[in-house]
C-alpha cells in the first residue's frame, strides 16, 4: 500500500497509512539510537533538495537514511550553486529524478512538493512548503502523542502560541481532529487560528485567550513560538509572548502526566526550568522524527 | 408578456445565455473574453423579472461556446442555461454546470504558490462547494469565492 507513494500532505494518508507508519517506527527506535545496525536501505539514494535552509529537518532525513544504510545528495540552498538558474523546478525534478530512488524536497512557495510529485516517478516527500504542509513533522508529532498516551482520541490537546503563522499547527489541528482529540486552541486575538483551518477540522475547537482556561485540565500542551517580528510595538511583544509562555510555574498547576511538546527551536516560550520537569516531551519529540522518517523511507521504497 | 416581447428580442443566429444572476451579466461577457469591438451583436438585458425573482440574459449573434467556455460561465452563474439559436430557433438548450475539477480557467490567488511561477503546469481547482461556489487550488490549498474566482479568471 506503500510502495512509490508520494507524501506530500497530511490528508494523503488515511489512519491505516498512519498506524502503519507508527508501527514501522517503532521498530526502528533501536536503529536509530545506534543500538542495532541495518543495511535495509542499501544500495538506495535519498535526494535531500532543499530550496530553502532548514537544518534540523534536512539532518533529521538524512541520519534517517544513513541509520538505514542508504546513501544522500542534494543541496541547500540552490541560488549558491548554478544548478537551478533560470530552470523551472518541474526540471531540476526530472534530472533529479534520474539520479535517485526518494526525493526530500523543502520549498519556500506553496505546492510546490505537488508539483515535485507530478514530475517525478520516484516518491516524493515533503519537508514543508512555505505556509503549506509539512507532513513529517505532524506524523512524528502525533507519534509522540500516541507514544505516551497510546492513543490520541479522547485526550485534551491544547494548542498554543502563534496559531496564525505557525506552519506546523494547522495541519497538526486537521490531523488531531480527525483522530478524535479534544483540540483546544489558546492564542493571543492577533494570532488566532486562520478560519479555513477551522472550516477543515472535523468538529469544532474550544477557543481560548487565557492559560488559565486550559492549565488544570489540559493532557498535551503544544506550544509554539511567537515571534517578535508579528508585533509592530515591541512593548505589547513583551507582555503577549510572556502570557503565553510555559515557567516553572504554570507546570505545577498542570495534571499530573500532562506532557509538554514543542517543534524547535524554543525561545523564551518555554523557560530552561521545564526541561527537567516530567512534563518536558520536546527533545523526545524531536528524537523521534529520525525513526518516523526510517519509517516512511522503508514503506515508500517498499523494503518493509 | 407584452414587456418581454420587447427586452428579449430574438436574434438569428448565436446563443442566448438565460439565468444569469442579477448584475452579472458584464461579468460572463468579461469570462468570455467578449469585450470591445467583437464584430458581433450583443445584447445585454439586466434587471429583468422571471419566476425565480430577478436576472441578467446576454445574447451574442453569430457565435458559439466550446464546453471549456460553458464551464467558465458556471463559475459565476451556477444556474444559468445556453440557448443555441439557428434561424430564430433555439436548436439547443444546455445547463451549465460546475465541473469538478477546474483546470485551466482560473489562476490561482495566492502569490506564493508554485502555480504562479514559469512551471510547465497548469492551475488546478478542486470544486469543494457548488452554491456559494468554492474551489480549492490543488498545489497549495487555497479555497477561492465569489469576486476571487471572477478576478482570476484566466
Ligand atoms: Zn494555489
Amino acid at each position: 500500500m506503500f510502495k512509490g507513494k508520494d507524501i506530500v500532505s497530511i490528508s494523503d494518508l488515511t489512519k491505516e497509512h498512519i498506524d502503519r507508519i507508527f508501527e514501522v517506527a517503532r521498530g526502528m527506535i533501536p536503529i536509530a539510537k545506534g543500538e542495532k545496525k541495518s543495511k535495509l536501505l542499501d544500495g538506495y539514494i535519498l535526494a535531500n533538495l532543499f530550496f530553502e535552509p532548514s537544518t534540523r529537518t534536512r539532518l533529521s532525513f538524512e541520519t534517517a537514511m544513513l541509520r538505514l544504510g542508504g546513501s544522500i545528495l542534494g543541496f541547500t540552498n540552490p541560488s549558491a550553486t548554478s544548478l537551478t538558474k533560470g530552470e523551472t523546478l518541474a526540471d531540476t525534478i526530472r534530472m533529479i529524478d534520474a539520479y535517485s530512488d526518494v526525493i526530500v524536497i523543502r520549498h519556500p512557495l506553496e505546492g510546490a512538493a505537488r508539483l515535485a510529485a507530478e514530475f517525478a516517478e520516484v516518491p516524493v516527500i515533503n519537508a514543508g512548503d512555505g505556509a503549506g504542509q509539512h507532513p513529517t513533522q505532524t506524523l512524528l508529532d502525533i507519534f509522540t502523542i500516541v507514544e505516551e498516551f497510546g492513543h490520541v482520541e479522547g485526550l485534551k490537546v491544547t494548542l498554543m502560541g502563534d496559531l496564525r503563522y505557525g506552519r506546523t499547527v494547522h495541519s497538526l489541528a486537521v490531523a488531531l481532529s480527525f483522530l478524535g482529540a479534544d483540540v483546544h486552541l489558546l492564542s493571543p486575538r492577533s494570532l488566532k487560528m486562520p478560519r479555513h483551518v477551522l472550516r477543515e477540522m472535523k468538529s469544532k475547537p474550544e477557543i481560548h485567550e487565557q492559560i488559565d482556561e486550559v492549565i488544570r485540565d489540559t493532557d498535551v500542551f503544544y506550544v509554539t513560538r511567537i515571534q517578535k517580528e508579528r508585533f509592530p510595538d515591541p512593548t505589547e511583544y513583551i507582555k503577549v509572548a510572556g502570557s503565553y509562555a510555559i515557567t516553572g510555574d504554570t507546570v505545577k498547576k498542570m495534571k499530573k502526566d500532562a506532557i509538554i511538546m514543542h517543534p524547535l527551536p524554543r525561545v523564551n516560550e518555554i523557560t530552561p526550568d521545564v526541561d527537567s520537569t516530567l512534563h518536558a516531551r520536546y527533545f523526545k519529540q524531536a528524537f523521534y522524527g529520525v525513526p518516523i522518517r526510517m519509517a516512511i523511507l522503508a514503506l515508500v521504497l517498499g523494503v518493509i | 408578456m407584452e414587456e418581454k416581447v420587447l427586452k428579449v428580442q430574438k436574434i438569428k443566429n448565436g446563443i442566448v445565455i438565460d439565468h444569469i444572476p442579477c448584475g452579472m451579466a458584464l461579468k460572463v461577457l468579461k469570462i468570455l473574453g467578449i469585450e470591445g469591438d467583437v464584430g458581433s451583436t450583443l445584447t445585454i438585458a439586466m434587471h429583468v423579472k422571471s419566476k425565480h425573482g430577478w436576472k441578467d440574459i446576454v445574447k451574442i449573434e453569430d457565435r458559439y461556446l466550446d464546453d471549456r467556455e460553458i464551464d467558465k460561465i458556471a463559475l459565476i452563474a451556477p444556474n444559468a442555461t445556453v440557448n443555441v439559436v439557428e434561424d430564430y430557433k433555439v436548436i439547443r438548450k444546455h445547463r451549465v454546470k460546475v465541473p469538478e475539477i477546474v483546470k485551466g480557467i482560473v489562476k490561482c490567488m495566492n502569490p506564493r504558490c508554485i502555480t504562479n511561477q514559469r512551471e510547465p503546469i497548469e492551475p488546478e481547482f478542486k470544486t469543494i462547494s457548488i452554491e456559494p461556489i468554492v474551489i480549492k487550488c490543488k498545489y497549495c490549498g487555497r479555497e477561492m469565492s465569489g469576486e476571487d474566482i471572477v478576478e482570476n479568471i484566466i
